[in-house]
């Protein structure tokens, strides 16, 4: 972005099609249309959407082509998704792939409500979209009953292009202004998350019970 | 010393303790006796110290649940099974006991063999039968705070509810992509 060349009747032109600029009067005739004036919300959702950092919550065989997807082969990297955060402070969007237990769930939960904002979620795959072949009492019967889901992938268990496919959608929505933001009273309380961590936490396992 | 046949395995288990075995079967070339719960200790040592049987290895602890079955040599709704295997010898045992549903105690055989824990937890877990004995008899697979055991055949397939109690986390506003246009955010963007 920024590189300008001067037009030949003396008009800003951008090498790139889709760059928003404010004609050329003031400032910027003085300095000869060599800076471009913009809007900060504009340079916000293009930079984000050129540089997703997905957190992967691989779960089963939708994780699998998701790898693939992310290796050289499928290269997510062309669309600026390459950066695989297993952190969830660092990342702000969440693929879904594989199926979500109810055990698991509630950790799905809090490592979203970890993300920081704006965020986005994919849901890759039938069971992550809706449990799947799997309707039994553990399985969770879609995570958009839970989660906030912007992009569903079918397949059992989807192609890594369209995957590929989701991420451009999500750039898109992120480019026709979806905020990605909660709402002040869906995010956890901290008494919630310490509920949940006292449920999860393992504990001594082994108990002796492998001699 | 070499593996003994499975009819070998139940004679001697039948001398030793002479009217304490329920039933005798087998399946696929795999014997199995059925005791009482009482004996199950006292045969378990029996099985796993004498040289000839020497099972070191309790391979599996898992339940069964005979709702609306009718099964001659166990009478009970429940039975416990145990598969045991000799590494040294190369024979392999199976072991029933009948549990009844109004009291669904076993004593437990982790003094036994320790590998007796996992497999007590798991099947505590998913048909509810009571370990006695087990120091660590919490839930293995499912969540610590789950109610009921789903492989008993009276749970439902689709569970109680539980599958759908969760928190919802929605977004702040309905986000609709055709509403949103560029013109109105900055009527003097050009593209």
């Amino acid at each position: 972005m920024g590189i300008i060349t001067p037009g030949s009747n003396n008009q800003p032109k951008t090498l790139t099609n889709d760059i928003p600029v404010i004609k050329g009067t003031g400032a910027e005739k003085l300095l000869e249309n060599k800076l471009v004036t913009t809007t900060v919300d504009w340079v916000l959702k293009w930079a984000r959407k050129n540089s997703l950092w997905p957190m992967p919550f691989g779960t089963a065989c939708c994780a699998i082509e998701m790898m693939a997807t992310l290796s050289g082969r499928y290269d997510l990297a062309r669309f600026g998704a390459e950066v695989i955060r297993f952190s969830p402070r660092q990342s702000d969007l969440m693929i879904v792939s594989g199926r979500i237990s109810i055990k698991m769930m509630s950790v799905l939960l809090k490592i979203y409500s970890q993300m920081p904002e704006p965020k986005w979620v994919i849901s890759m795959g039938a069971c992550a979209s809706s449990g799947g072949v799997f309707d039994t009492y553990t399985l969770i019967q879609g995570v958009d009953q839970f989660l906030p889901v912007d992009v569903y992938i079918p397949g059992c268990p989807p192609r890594p292009e369209s995957l590929i496919d989701a991420v451009i959608r999500i750039q898109q929505i992120i480019d026709e202004g979806h905020p990605g933001y909660l709402s002040d009273d869906a995010r956890f309380s901290p008494e919630e998350i310490e509920r949940a961590a006292e449920l999860f936490t393992p504990g001594p396992a082994t108990g002796g019970g492998c001699s | 010393m070499s593996a003994l046949s499975q009819e070998a395995i139940i004679e001697a288990v039948k001398s030793q303790f002479e009217g304490k075995i329920i039933a005798e079967g087998g399946h696929n070339g795999q014997s199995y006796i059925v005791i009482d719960r009482d004996d199950l200790i006292e045969i378990s040592k029996y099985l796993k110290e004498t040289p000839e049987l020497k099972f070191d290895m309790l391979s599996d602890v898992t339940a069964v649940d005979h709702l609306l079955m009718e099964v001659d040599e166990i009478p009970e709704r429940y039975a416990v099974v145990y598969q045991l295997t000799s590494f040294e010898l190369g024979h392999r045992f199976r072991v029933k006991v009948p549990v009844p549903e109004e009291d669904t105690v076993v004593p437990s055989l982790y003094e036994v063999w320790r590998a007796a824990s996992w497999g007590e937890r798991e099947t505590h877990d998913m048909y509810g039968i009571e370990f006695d004995g087990n120091p660590d008899l919490r839930r293995l697979l499912m969540p610590s705070d789950y109610d009921g055991f789903p492989l008993r055949k009276d749970y439902p397939l689709r569970g109680r509810g539980e599958r759908d109690d969760f928190q919802q986390i929605r977004r702040g506003e309905d986000f609709d992509a055709e509403d949103q246009s560029t013109e109105e955010q900055s009527p003097h963007l050009t593209t």
